[in-house]
């Protein structure tokens, strides 16, 4: 008990550990910044390409959702971040994790904008269209406020998934939360300063998840 | 060379990539195996824990509820490295292999409870006692009545969040594991050359490409019903 108190939970560790953490968590901080406002916009760009009255840019999309479920994340980053120097092409890790992370997550969010936009009947464009509206305003001002607020759920669980996917950057060396929390345990032969890590995810997650939970309730899935 | 031949010959490399396919070829294997471990394991984890739920005992419920919740708020790459670094300081020695199964079988399991929930309670409280008024036991009604018409209405979400975390087997990389990505990046390093890393990404494509389209297929056979 003591050794395991010792190996995970030892404040000393922690405590020596916490300016390397914090400065990780405010890169994890900013990371976040950077990459959810860029996936929800890609998102958006690709689920109103997938209204789009020409059929080759419908199929563009729909190839390219199709692409972007199937890699995993970590294969494109490391496509992005050590392969393109091949093509000359030398990204910082910050911009390799933005790119891959734009490429990702446009294709998971545009699907769920896309659910969302099915949900609203085709009499709302018809109904909006013989008001007078363009085709894109009716859909800016009728359309995407109900659909968006119909997937809120999705829309909040996918970007709960995007912040755990920003630990991926450690593998880049770019110095954010976990890539900070590993430097210190594998200075220190110990792994607290990993669970510190889990601790401050949890801290931050764990809190909308269960708003998550309570909101897909009232709305009733 | 030409910019275009400076492309080909980095990317698409025919003798590097028949000197390392092989390699990828073991890979694809690797990823293969670990996914459908990952995929038996977990759901029938989650199916365990909400059959657990619905007997709705209080202090298990209670630490079913934080289980699911821990597991969806921590990034699996966490746990990867806690349990593979961590766990040796203290005498337990895990392989790379197991530590990635281990830590998306409860991933997954947290995320398969979650749905098979959602599933159970959107089931009308009326056949809870039509059921139990024909005599049923509670297991039985459970069993035969309450969790067919769960784990259906359940398909669509659960297949798609079964192959989100499926293709986190690319982790496995991280604590050497030689599955599809791990070969391409040492034959990438070996090679000084990107192709193994196009012949890795057209892996993944193989494999995930008919995953996701069955599980398009399967979301519109059991469409899930909205409120």
């Amino acid at each position: 008990m003591q050794a395991l108190i010792d190996q995970f939970f030892n404040v000393q560790i922690m405590a020596d550990a916490w300016p390397t953490v914090w400065r990780g968590l405010m890169m994890t901080v900013l990371l976040c910044i950077a990459v959810i406002p860029l996936g929800l916009l890609g998102g958006l760009l690709v689920a109103m390409a997938n209204t789009a009255p020409w059929r080759w840019l419908r199929w563009t999309v729909v190839v390219y959702v199709d692409i972007f479920r199937a890699i995993p994340p970590l294969v494109l980053l490391i496509f992005i971040y050590a392969g393109l120097p091949f093509a000359g092409i030398r990204l910082s890790p910050f911009a390799a994790v933005s790119i891959a992370f734009l490429l990702n997550n446009s294709a998971y969010y545009g699907e769920i904008y896309r659910a969302g936009i099915e949900s609203i009947g085709k009499g709302q464009m018809e109904a909006a269209r013989s008001t007078g509206l363009s085709g894109l305003q009716a859909m800016t001002y009728v359309i995407l406020p109900q659909a968006v607020r119909n997937v809120l759920p999705d829309l909040l669980s996918n970007t709960i998934e995007v912040v755990k996917l920003t630990s991926l950057a450690s593998v880049v060396a770019l110095p954010e939360l976990l890539y900070s929390a590993d430097m210190a345990r594998s200075i220190t032969y110990n792994a607290s300063p990993i669970v510190m890590a889990a601790l401050i995810y949890l801290a931050i997650l764990w809190p909308v998840v269960r708003f998550l939970s309570r909101l897909e309730r009232r709305m009733g899935a | 060379m030409t910019p275009w031949e400076r492309f080909v010959d980095a990317f698409f490399n025919r003798e590097v990539i028949v000197q390392y396919l092989p390699a990828i070829g073991k890979g694809v294997v690797v990823t293969i195996e670990l996914a459908v471990l990952v995929v038996i394991s977990g759901i029938a984890l989650g199916f365990l824990l909400v059959v657990l739920r619905a007997y709705r005992v209080a202090p298990v419920n209670a630490v079913i509820v934080v289980f699911v919740d821990v597991f969806r708020a921590l990034p699996p790459l966490v746990l990867i490295l806690l349990l593979y670094f961590g766990l040796p300081n203290i005498d337990v020695t895990l392989s790379g292999f197991a530590v990635v199964w281990l830590t998306l079988t409860l991933v997954l399991g947290a995320f398969a409870e979650e749905i098979f929930w959602a599933g159970v309670l959107s089931v009308e409280k009326g056949q809870w006692q039509a059921a139990r008024s024909t005599g049923l036991g509670f297991g039985q009604t459970l069993f035969y009545v309450i969790l067919p018409q769960a784990v259906r209405m359940t398909v669509p979400p659960l297949t798609n969040r079964t192959i989100a975390i499926t293709k986190n087997t690319a982790l496995g990389t991280v604590v050497g594991v030689g599955e599809i990505l791990n070969q391409a990046t040492t034959a990438q390093s070996f090679s000084g050359n990107a192709s193994p890393l196009t012949v890795a990404a057209i892996a993944f494509l193989l494999i995930f490409v008919p995953v996701v389209y069955a599980g398009r297929w399967i979301e519109t056979r059991f469409a899930w019903r909205k409120g």
